[in-house]
């Protein structure tokens, strides 16, 4: 029996004055699921994120979330992003709000919960990142990796059903990036579904259910992590996994070796 | 020396009284000001076509004039079309229409210096645009805008002695009325020029307390690092 797909993408397009980004992408993510998304720079696999949650909207086709085609005219986007987390490359987290006020905000002036409901749920979403000691704290008295913990946790804090996450770790020093996969793969394992676009490949292996290679704004090959390492159908998403793990450094004896 | 003291003592009551008005002046054209430049500014930001293009116009025609002419306009011009206003009326509204086209400038400034990013999150959590410039924009651009807000505060309180043209009795028109009443025109007018320090010095300290208040923890720091 198949299941309603918690996100369905048909056909997407997308243009930036002459250059097409997304030249029809389709993809459907079921409950739970973690996909991770890779391919090299600029092949679209930001904009098709935030074409999901229409912070971009798509030329071309249509897109669903769970029952409600989202693409449809006369939709209330903001209603729609309540149901759709996002954490970004660089954090954004407001700066002119503690960690804790960055998390109430929305639950306070989107959701309309009192300060006492708000402030409750605030805390537990910080301790679910590990962050509630540093409650008080404004983004510029915290470290790169604690920002995009609290930004995970300004998310959470609307309860989405789908998290996107847009380069989570890129902008971070090679040290502080495992405090983030590390709460992300918490999320994973708790059962949060989620669409990864990151280069972290120990990530994607260990974490994801599938992972989809996209290139010049098409999807060239997806599948379980396994096949896509180990036995990769297109040449061009060997080469491709083989140079970023050679990059990135990890378990590069692991990879398939290019050929050819 | 003695007799310097007994003539500034004879004419500190109109000095005092002067320097209210001034006073009386500088804030409400700074709080009209206020009040017209930051829609002004979000018009011209956020607003459709026509919002931004009035906006730039009522900004360009105000930066663009000498106020004094603004002033001459307002007091002289105006009852030509119907509308009269008394000499305060034509000063607040003069002053406050030229504060409030400098004003939206420092205020789309500072706007504009907030990121994109900072737009996205928010509406990303699913807030409207009004709300995200509301809790989010605002709050922030505010703080920016600060410094260059209290230097159009400290401007402004020189500015008002422009009204003496059109009578209204600010300490500038009284310095100008003791001077010709005593024919002692150089301690008068150095006594004035030592009121307007004093007052700039106030505003000074006000706006430099207000900006310390407002400072979001670590930003300074994280500015330094830059």
């Amino acid at each position: 029996m198949s299941k309603l797909p918690i996100v369905r993408i048909e056909n997407l397009h997308k243009k930036y004055g002459d250059t097409e980004v997304l030249k029809g992408i389709s993809l459907e993510v079921q409950e739970q699921e973690v996909v991770v998304i890779i391919g090299p720079s600029g092949t679209g696999k930001s904009t098709m994120l935030r074409c999901i949650n229409l912070l971009t909207i798509p030329d071309e086709g249509r897109i669903w979330l769970e029952d409600q085609e989202i693409t449809a005219p006369h939709t209330d986007v903001n209603k729609i992003r309540q149901r759709i987390g996002m954490v970004f490359q660089d954090f954004n987290l407001f700066n002119h709000l503690t960690a804790l006020g960055n998390v109430t905000i929305g639950l306070t002036k989107v959701l309309g919960m009192n300060k006492k409901e708000a402030h409750e749920k605030g805390m537990w979403e910080l301790e679910r990142v590990g962050l509630a000691d540093k409650a008080d704290l404004y983004p510029a008295q915290l470290s790169g990796g604690q920002k995009q913990r609290v930004a995970i946790a300004r998310a959470l804090g609307m309860d989405p059903h789908v998290m996107l996450f847009d380069e989570p770790t890129s902008a971070l020093d090679p040290e502080l990036i495992g405090e983030v996969l590390t709460v992300m793969q918490k999320l994973a394992r708790e059962g949060m579904t989620m669409l990864v676009v990151t280069h972290e490949m120990g990530f994607a292996r260990e974490v994801s259910d599938r992972i989809i290679f996209m290139e010049h704004g098409v999807i060239v090959e997806q599948g379980p992590p396994d096949q896509l390492f180990y036995a990769p159908k297109h040449n061009r998403t060997r080469e491709f996994l083989w140079k970023i793990t050679e990059l990135y450094g990890k378990d590069r004896d692991n990879a398939a070796p290019a050929s050819g | 020396m003695d007799e310097l003291i007994v003539f500034l003592q004879r004419v500190i009551p109109d000095f005092i009284e002067g320097t209210k008005i001034t006073l009386q002046l500088t804030v409400v054209a700074l709080a009209l000001g206020a009040a017209i430049g930051l829609p002004a500014a979000l018009a011209r930001v956020y607003g459709g076509k026509w919002l931004k293009k009035i906006a730039v116009a009522y900004i360009e025609l105000f930066r663009g004039t000498p106020l004094l002419v603004q002033l001459f306009v307002i007091y002289y011009g105006l009852p030509d079309v119907g509308i009269t206003l008394s000499r305060f009326g034509a000063a607040y509204l003069a002053l406050g229409l030229n504060s409030g086209a400098y004003q939206a400038e420092y205020f789309r400034g500072a706007i504009q210096a907030i990121g994109s990013g900072q737009m996205m999150a928010a509406r990303a959590i699913g807030m409207s645009q009004i709300k995200a410039i509301r809790y989010i924009i605002m709050p922030q651009a505010l703080r920016l805008a600060l410094p260059a807000w209290s230097n159009e505060a400290i401007a402004m309180v020189k500015y008002t002695a422009i009204v003496f043209l059109i009578a209204v009795p600010d300490l500038m028109t009284k310095a100008k009325l003791i001077a010709g009443r005593y024919f002692n025109p150089i301690p008068v007018y150095i006594t004035v020029a030592i009121i307007y320090i004093i007052l700039v010095a106030i505003a000074t300290v006000i706006m430099r307390t207000v900006e310390r208040k407002l400072e979001t923890p670590g930003l300074e720091l994280e500015t330094e690092r830059h």
